[in-house]
């Protein structure tokens, strides 16, 4: 590739004073034009990441430094129920909206994908729920599904489906499928227009050329498009699962974790754990026992960029 | 990635063109009958695209509304309002603090947004250009900071904040949004850096150009649409920033639009929703105005990190 002439380029600066060596040994440059960067990224990042491990082995509290107590966090989290049924509305929570969001939004590039009056327009406003902030679309979701002047309920009630109000957002099972919804609603743009432009990276003679040997829209999508856009699909997948798993913002705009915590997600229950109830150190422990499914996320999503690479025709380094 | 909306695939009109003559695959007759493009293509889209719009529809309908319209629905139409009102605005604006708010967020957005792309800007650069010892290990690096999201950082970011005195300032989000910015815009930013010729770069060198002189006068302008994405992309994502702001900043007038609509306008009120909807709609406008004259660089932006 084009970058692999520049080492050859740079002059040997080896013999020079050690203040011009400083200022033109590539090791040294590259130091100073990390600085800024690394300096964000290792009080705000990893020493908080560290921080946040270390706290939940400590029984700090706001304004109260804590003590070594070793597992007592976890310990009691693990007789807490609340604790586990977070688990349990987080990992429902991110594989129904996931497999959702990407089914739809495939299909959603897929349609996108065709020849149509007004492409250009409809992609862009398909985009803007990504736009929006999170907490205003989740607030307008919240009116949507409101108890008692939600416009859905009254369209359902005047096409006489239903006799009165869904108390959507007060009822356990309805509460879940309405943040579920609203966190597809979301997501479902991101994944349609990232998947639309690994779709336009597929030659279309490839399909002519299937097509001519008589293969069927179903087959075309099968073994072309769907192998093709593969790798594309293990990143976004990741990144999806990744925010979804982790999400805070919707359900906090929208039910704070209720009805009787039908809704609570782990990040939800560690705020309030942590900053409302004041346990710093058992809010670490919530927000530290999501590390291992991140990790298997990025596990996933390293994997899925190793086979890009041959995909694409590069060459494995 | 720029040219996304015109490189689309006539394959259509080729198979379409060529029907008459060829073989009866499901793929060309499909392609040919109208009614079954309505109903596998334009049907599913309309309803899609309906659901994606209306909660947009809702918002706005509902933030002119006159309030008696708001609560009963049974002698008005909900679905539209012949009178509309700015009265919601109007309080927005003259009664509580919500200009205070927008321009704490823009204030926020703007200073952190230029932090990062400074700070990116020199590391992609150093990553792709320079190529220093570790290199490819620290890019790498970067790509896992991308992945450890606000949630799980909150909690030690709000003792250090504390430590550090920058509780309730503004200074407490600009500090701590770059560390969500930084990752993406130099995973950003080394992809646009790579498409530039390193030619260019040996020539200046030879000329006895500086990194830094080459940075400044060859890089950066031939890298104008990258950063563009990234600030834009940076930006939103400022703006839309919840959690943080929400921990660090206490204070009514020290808030950030998302966090102010969430907690100062949600009062027992039964008619707080025409403010409430009139403050989620100017909380959004900007980025959507924003984005309505850089689609394409957001577009570039969103599918450059995921690509790269």
């Amino acid at each position: 590739m084009a970058d692999v002439a520049i080492p050859r380029a740079k002059p040997q600066m080896s013999e020079d004073s050690a203040w011009t060596q400083l200022k033109h040994n590539r090791n040294w440059l590259g130091f100073w034009f990390m600085v800024p960067a690394m300096a964000f990224l290792i009080f705000f990042l990893a020493y908080p990441l560290g921080l946040g491990i270390w706290l939940s082995f400590t029984d700090t509290r706001i304004g109260r430094v804590g003590h070594f107590v070793a597992t007592e966090n976890y310990e009691w989290l693990w007789d807490d129920s609340i604790f586990w049924l977070s688990v349990f509305n987080t990992l429902l929570y991110t594989f129904v909206a996931s497999a959702l969001k990407f089914a739809i939004g495939l299909y959603l590039a897929l349609l996108l994908n065709e020849n149509m009056p007004f492409k250009a327009m409809l992609r862009a406003m398909v985009l803007i729920p990504f736009i929006v902030p999170t907490v205003l679309s989740a607030l307008a979701f919240w009116w949507i599904f409101d108890s008692q002047f939600s416009i859905i309920s009254w369209s359902l009630r005047h096409l006489g489906v239903i006799d009165q109000n869904i108390n959507f957002l007060g009822d356990t099972t309805w509460a879940r499928i309405c943040v579920i919804f609203a966190n597809i609603w979301r997501g479902v743009p991101f994944v349609a227009i990232t998947l639309l432009a690994g779709l336009q990276t597929v030659s279309p003679s490839l399909y002519e050329a299937a097509t001519l040997d008589g293969a069927t829209r179903w087959q075309n999508f099968r073994f072309i498009t769907y192998p093709l856009l593969t790798p594309i699909i293990a990143v976004v997948m990741t990144f999806s699962v990744l925010f979804t798993f982790t999400d805070f913002q919707l359900i906090w705009a929208m039910t704070r974790g209720g009805p009787v915590n039908a809704t609570h997600l782990m990040a939800t229950l560690s705020y309030q754990r942590a900053i409302i109830a004041g346990q710093l150190g058992e809010g670490a422990a919530i927000s530290s026992a999501m590390i291992p499914f991140l990790l298997a996320a990025i596990m996933v999503s390293w994997f899925g960029l190793q086979r890009r690479k041959w995909q694409q025709g590069e060459s494995n380094d | 990635m720029t040219d996304l909306p015109t490189r689309s695939i006539d394959l259509k009109n080729v198979l379409s063109g060529s029907a008459p003559m060829a073989d009866h695959s499901e793929g060309m007759s499909y392609l040919q009958s109208v009614p079954r493009r309505i109903v596998t293509l334009y049907l599913p889209l309309t309803i899609i695209v309906v659901v994606l719009l209306f909660p947009f529809y809702w918002m706005a309908l509902t933030s002119v509304k006159p309030d008696d319209q708001l609560l009963d629905l049974d002698r008005f139409n909900p679905f539209w309002t012949w009178n509309p009102t700015f009265k919601h605005f109007h309080k927005l604006l003259f009664e509580s603090y919500y200009p205070h708010w927008l321009w704490n967020t823009m204030y926020v957005a703007i200073c952190a947004t230029v932090l990062s792309i400074i700070a990116s800007v020199l590391a992609a650069y150093a990553i792709v250009r320079l190529r220093y010892k570790g290199a490819n290990l620290v890019g790498g690096l970067i790509f896992l900071a991308y992945l450890v999201p606000p949630s799980i950082l909150f909690i030690p970011l709000a003792t250090v904040v504390f430590q550090y005195g920058l509780f309730d300032s503004p200074l407490a989000l600009i500090l701590t949004y770059p560390t969500i910015l930084i990752p993406f815009s130099t995973w950003l930013l080394m992809g646009y850096f790579k498409t530039i010729p390193f030619e260019l770069e040996e020539c200046a060198l030879i000329d006895g150009a500086s990194r830094w002189q080459i940075l400044i006068k060859i890089v950066l302008p031939l890298a104008i649409p990258g950063l563009i994405s990234a600030f834009i992309f940076c930006f939103t994502l400022c703006w839309n920033e919840f959690i943080y702001a929400l921990t660090f900043l206490q204070s009514t007038s020290n808030k950030t639009v998302p966090v102010a609509i969430v907690n100062e306008f949600v009062d027992g009120d039964i008619y707080r929703w025409g403010s409430l909807m009139a403050g989620a709609l100017a909380g959004s406008l900007p980025l959507v105005i924003l984005y309505a004259f850089f689609v394409e660089h957001y577009v570039s932006a969103m599918t450059g990190a995921v690509k790269e």
